[in-house]
């Protein structure tokens, strides 16, 4: 197994998901064998090679400091799951995180 | 011939000439979306009184002597993964079932200037992810030529809405293949643009540095027409490229001369059907039949491909997709009973005085996260938030995320080099015909190794155009993929066309009875 | 100062640069608007939006990084910061991680009443960011839902890191007032506390002396200062803190319940508080933002924004400490004060030729009322060119320095010039023989007062001067004395 039970467990936290006992069964399984695969990546000799994290070289894109309307409340809280007048709701936030 | 069974720059002219109308066109397609959708579930969502009515108003601008946009009042499908202003727009996800964005895409305020009539959202896999339509939270599309089959995606729906002849032109995202891969299953012309030739604001992401938005329909000629319209500078997406966009419908019809085609030796290995193969060495015998050089060549990283692709893309996904929290919008989990569920583990736990899980116990904000993101994302986006988060997480991040990104520049290399010799590489655009519904459901490994011939594109931020070139004997079309250097839409647009100047396969019509 | 260890603090500073705009989107960055009202698809995480670059967000962030003596790489890029909080609606911040805009900088501090030797504060980075929004709970309400106001979020922040080279509250404290002072100078931020402008963590262990060596405790990042005044309480509390408890746990960074830490300062208590934090919510998983192009920076940019900075207060001081004369702690409370300030009392200096005195003046009399009034210098009636000549006739001896400052309120109130005001006083200069004719007055009126000065008791004088006044308001009461006294010899 690339990966264990334990470490899928937690990075289903990291990821904000919760997995029954059975799906962690199943993620194990089948991210041990997509990650197996993964190493197939071993053997390319990537010394001295760049990362490539954009598709194309472009730099130095700018707008100017321009204000522009902004949407009004009411669009802007249309699709909160939970709202008041003014405010997006949550459950309570304490001291954590 | 039938309103539906003519191409859109056959329908355009008509409706210039004033032969037809927009609402005779669009009611037409309607009509056809009306008798089956039900069974090819290739729309999510139409509004047939909204595309009447805006139809209304291009005709009546139409009679009144005033100047009407490029798309003239066809109809066009788009993937229901771009932003419609106040209209649901799903991503094929139960997490936005019921969101309506603020604003429109670029691209729509683009089709909506140039006069298109909106026809409705189409199917997909869920946020774009995966190749079959089978993960869509509504339901899987079903193919026009067998409805037990796929037909392919993650654009699924727009592949078989022009298939099926529900639309006249489409559009998709392609981020490992999701334009081509369904456009070579269903038997339509689909094309990926360079990285940057189409504004991505408004597209919901799934990979940022991979997606892009790209048209399908049924000939290289129409997708000219629709790639003239959305390509283009936008100064809202700082990825789009500022440089002109060539007249494609002016140049399609031009034959290329002296075509160097790179044949890509890579793929026509292990995995590759002998049917799709036969009929992708018959398409380049008939490109040299029309004057073209064809040599081998070899894209020595190509073999990585999937696994490079099958790491970035996840690392970029898990990021897109952690604003669905439920904190802002989207779909949320019942709050009285996930407490509810909560206070019953935490007494449990309490009183078997287990201190440690106790401590470990999510705290009401978290469980509200998670559970709504579990409710709402289907398995394989789970999956792939699992993937990218562990790629990118503490102790994981070089040998899996850092590596891929230096592969992928390797990848590019490799097309770098090769198009100092070939103008064109030509290739199968997938490794089968379209697969039987429910068929690789359980092997997510084998569904992606699907996207093997198609995945480079992406990484290298090139163009690619898959178009018919054939068909298995079940009758199912066969896609053949062409790929250019950056920027060359009108030379895989003149390839394709003259392609189907000499063939007949893009006119082979999917029969539904 | 004969605590058995050092303390060591590191500050981590946001300053909120001044652009009309947010960081990525068009939204406005005004402070207290109503919840939700400054926000647009972009800056709220909608899927689709995408961000782009606020041009005047980077060249302030450029200007702060060259003032603060930095290297400027030819190349920087923006990261993905990423985890789960209802204020951070994308599910991260776009950060800078591993190649930010600048680095390896450094800021002089020094204290003008030399309660620390002068020394230079290493800078280990500044990079630009943006900012989260608002969760606001009510402790009260208990069980209640937080709200959620994204007004905030995407304005444009430079987080500026020192090194940990401050090894007291009160060098911390100057850190901050000068890092302060230089952004006003380069007019990058407002530096507003209470509007969030400015916000400070702070990093601080203590390095202890042991029979066994030196042994370092656990490094605790205290957060929710509102005030440099509350970083100075909060660290020597913390430090307090942090000694009682070695002594009790023995608990040293590196080892065993050694880890970093998170304290939240509570004001009204006067105490830090641990704030418990899982170790998985540390981990950010940065990695390059698709959605941004990186920002490239020539020779030439850095050398244009390095003309483009003006005089800084640490050179400032210099200069109006050599040119006129002034200590260091005058130059200091000058500074402090600001660039216009300054320029007023160089004018002032300029014109009456006497650094000292135009410093006394300017401290004395024109901060008195700006603070009185409220006003800033620009607002102040008195020009420099006018007070200089004010100060002009106290050097000559033609008012006295109290007189002086009648006229110059009456100035301020009538917004006159000093010959007018002195007018409308009705000062006018008494000549030499008049005063004499009131003097042999005085002495004849008052033959006791003559018989006393004859008999050497030369203050007698003292009770004439006085009466001087009475008649004349206007007399310099130094030359009624020497006048007397001369006329009293020749009797
Ligand atoms: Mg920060
Ligand atoms: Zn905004």
């Amino acid at each position: 197994m690339a990966i264990s039970r334990e470490e899928v467990k937690k990075v289903s936290l990291l990821g904000r998901l919760l997995l029954s006992d059975d799906e962690l069964d199943t993620m194990t399984t089948q991210m041990s064998g997509i990650l197996d695969y993964m190493n197939l990546l071993g053997e390319v000799d990537t010394e001295r090679v760049e990362p490539m994290a954009h598709a194309l070289d472009v730099c130095d894109v700018f707008r100017d400091d321009e204000v522009r309307p902004s949407l009004s409340r009411d669009e802007a809280l249309a699709n909160a799951p939970n709202r008041d007048d003014e405010c997006y709701l949550v459950p309570a936030v304490l001291g954590e995180n | 011939m039938a309103l539906i069974d003519r191409t859109a720059t056959e329908l355009l002219a008509e409706l210039e000439s004033g032969n037809v109308t927009s609402v005779e066109v669009t009611r037409a397609f309607l009509d056809r979306i009306e008798q089956h959708n039900d069974r090819i579930n290739a729309f999510l969502h139409v509004d047939a009184e909204a595309a009447l009515d805006r139809a209304e108003q291009i005709d009546r601008r139409r009679r009144d002597g005033r100047q009407i946009g490029p798309l003239g009042g066809l109809p066009v499908a788009v993937k229901d993964v771009l932003c419609t202003r106040g209209e649901t727009t799903t991503c094929g996800s139960r997490i936005l079932q019921d969101f309506r964005p603020p604003y429109d895409a670029t691209a729509i305020a683009r089709l909506k200037s140039a006069d298109a009539v909106l026809i409705g959202k189409t199917n997909m896999d869920e946020f774009a992810m995966g190749g079959s339509n089978e993960n869509s939270a509504f339901g899987p599309t079903r193919n026009p030529w067998d409805l037990q089959r796929i037909p392919g995606g993650s654009s699924g729906g727009s592949a078989a809405a022009v298939a099926a002849r529900m639309t006249p032109l489409s559009i998709g995202t392609d981020t490992g293949g999701s334009i081509r891969q369904p456009a070579g299953l269903c038997g339509v012309t689909g094309m990926k643009p360079t990285y940057g030739r189409v504004s991505r604001y408004g597209l919901v992401a799934f990979a940022s540095s991979l997606d892009q938005i790209g048209p399908l329909a049924a000939t290289a000629e129409d997708a000219a027409l629709l790639l003239e319209v959305l390509a283009g500078h936008d100064p809202a997406d700082s990825t789009s490229i500022d440089r002109p966009v060539p007249d494609y419908t002016a140049t399609v019809r031009q034959p290329l001369e002296g075509l160097r085609l790179g044949l890509l030796t890579e793929h026509f290995g292990e995995g590759l059907d002998p049917q799709v193969e036969a009929a992708v060495r018959e398409a380049v015998k008939v490109y040299e039949s029309l004057g073209a050089t064809v040599k081998e060549i070899s894209l020595p990283h190509s073999k990585y491909a999937v696994a490079t692709y099958y790491i970035i893309a996840p690392c970029e996904a898990s990021s897109n997709l952690a604003r669905y929290d439920s904190a802002h919008y989207g779909y949320r989990t019942d709050q009285k009973q996930m407490m509810a569920e909560l206070n019953a583990q935490r007494k449990q736990l309490e009183e078997a005085g287990d201190e440690e899980a106790l401590d470990n116990l999510d705290n009401p904000l978290i469980r509200m996260y998670r559970k709504s993101r579990s409710e709402g994302f289907g398995p394989e986006v789970k999956r792939r938030i699992m993937l990218g988060t562990y790629a990118l997480s503490a102790g994981y991040k070089d040998a899996y995320y850092l590596k891929a990104l230096k592969v992928r520049r390797l990848i590019r290399d490799d097309f770098d080099r090769a198009f100092e010799e070939v103008d064109l590489i030509v290739g199968p655009v997938a490794p089968t015909p379209a697969f039987k519904i429910g068929e690789k459901i359980d092997d997510p490994l084998s569904m992606y190794l699907f996207d093997l011939y198609t995945a480079a594109t992406n990484l290298a931020g090139i163009g690619g155009i898959s178009i018919p070139c054939g068909q298995s004997r079940e009758g199912l079309p066969i896609g053949l993929h062409l790929q250019a250097p950056p920027f060359e839409e009108e030379r895989l647009l003149r390839g394709a066309h003259m392609f189907q100047q000499a063939t007949d396969w893009h006119t082979r019509k999917a029969e539904l009875g | 100062m004969t605590k058995p260890y050092e303390i060591v603090i590191g500050l981590e500073v946001h300053v909120q640069l001044d652009t009309r705009s947010k960081l990525f989107c068009g939204c406005s960055t005004e402070f207290g608007s109503p919840p939700n009202t400054q926000t647009c698809p972009v800056c709220t995480g909608t899927p689709g939006s995408l961000p782009v670059m606020n041009r005047k967000a980077f060249q302030l962030s450029l200007k702060t990084a060259v003032a603060l003596n930095c290297e400027i790489p030819r190349f920087t890029k923006w990261d993905r910061k990423q985890y789960y909080y209802p204020d951070l609606p994308k599910g991260y911040q776009i950060s800078q991680f591993d190649l930010p805009l600048s680095q390896n900088g450094y800021l002089p501090i020094s204290d003008s009443k030399g309660r620390f030797e002068p020394k230079r504060i290493g800078i280990n980075r500044a990079h630009l960011e943006e900012d989260a929004g608002k969760s606001m709970h009510d402790e009260a309400a208990g069980k209640a839902d937080s709200r959620i106001d994204l007004n905030r979020c995407g304005t444009p922040l430079l987080e500026i890191v020192s090194e940990p080279d401050m090894r007291s509250p009160a060098e911390a404290k100057a850190y901050l007032t000068e890092l302060k002072l230089l952004l006003n100078y380069l007019g990058v931020s407002d530096c507003n506390m209470q509007e969030g402008s400015l916000r400070v963590d702070a990093n601080i262990n203590l390095h202890i002396d042991t029979p066994e060596g030196k042994v370092a405790t656990p490094i605790v990042e205290v957060k929710n200062m509102n005030s440099f005044r509350a970083v100075d309480r909060a660290l020597e509390y913390e430090a307090e803190r942090q000694y009682e408890r070695w002594q009790e746990t023995g608990r040293e960074l590196g080892k065993p319940g050694g880890h970093k830490t998170t304290a939240g300062w509570d004001e009204t208590a006067q105490v830090t508080r641990q704030q418990r934090t899982k170790e998985e919510s540390s981990d950010y998983r940065y990695f390059p933002d698709p959605d941004l192009v990186p920002v490239t920076t020539t020779e030439e940019d850095v050398a244009k924004v390095r003309t483009s900075l003006g005089e800084l207060p640490a050179a400032l001081r210099a200069r109006l400490e050599q040119t006129y004369a002034i200590t260091p702690y005058d130059a200091d409370v000058l500074v402090n004060q600001g660039r216009k300030v300054v320029e007023y009392y160089i004018d002032l200096a300029e014109a009456c030729g006497d650094g000292k005195l135009a410093g006394n003046w300017v401290q004395q009399d024109v901060l008195r009322k700006l603070n009185e009034d409220q006003i800033g210098i620009e607002a102040y009636p008195v020009t420099a060119k006018m007070l200089a000549e004010l100060i002009g006739r106290v050097q000559q001896g033609k008012l006295a320095t109290s007189r002086g400052r009648e006229v110059l309120a009456h100035m301020i109130d009538s917004g006159t010039s000093v010959d007018e005001a002195m007018k409308q006083m009705s000062i006018v200069e008494v000549d030499e023989s008049a005063l004499e004719d009131l003097c042999r007055e005085l002495l004849e009126a008052n033959p006791r007062v003559v018989a006393e000065v004859k008999e050497g008791k030369a203050k007698a004088i003292g009770a004439l001067i006085g009466q001087a006044k009475k008649k004349n308001p206007n007399v310099n009461p130094g030359r009624v004395r020497e006048i007397c006294l001369e006329l009293i010899e020749k009797m």
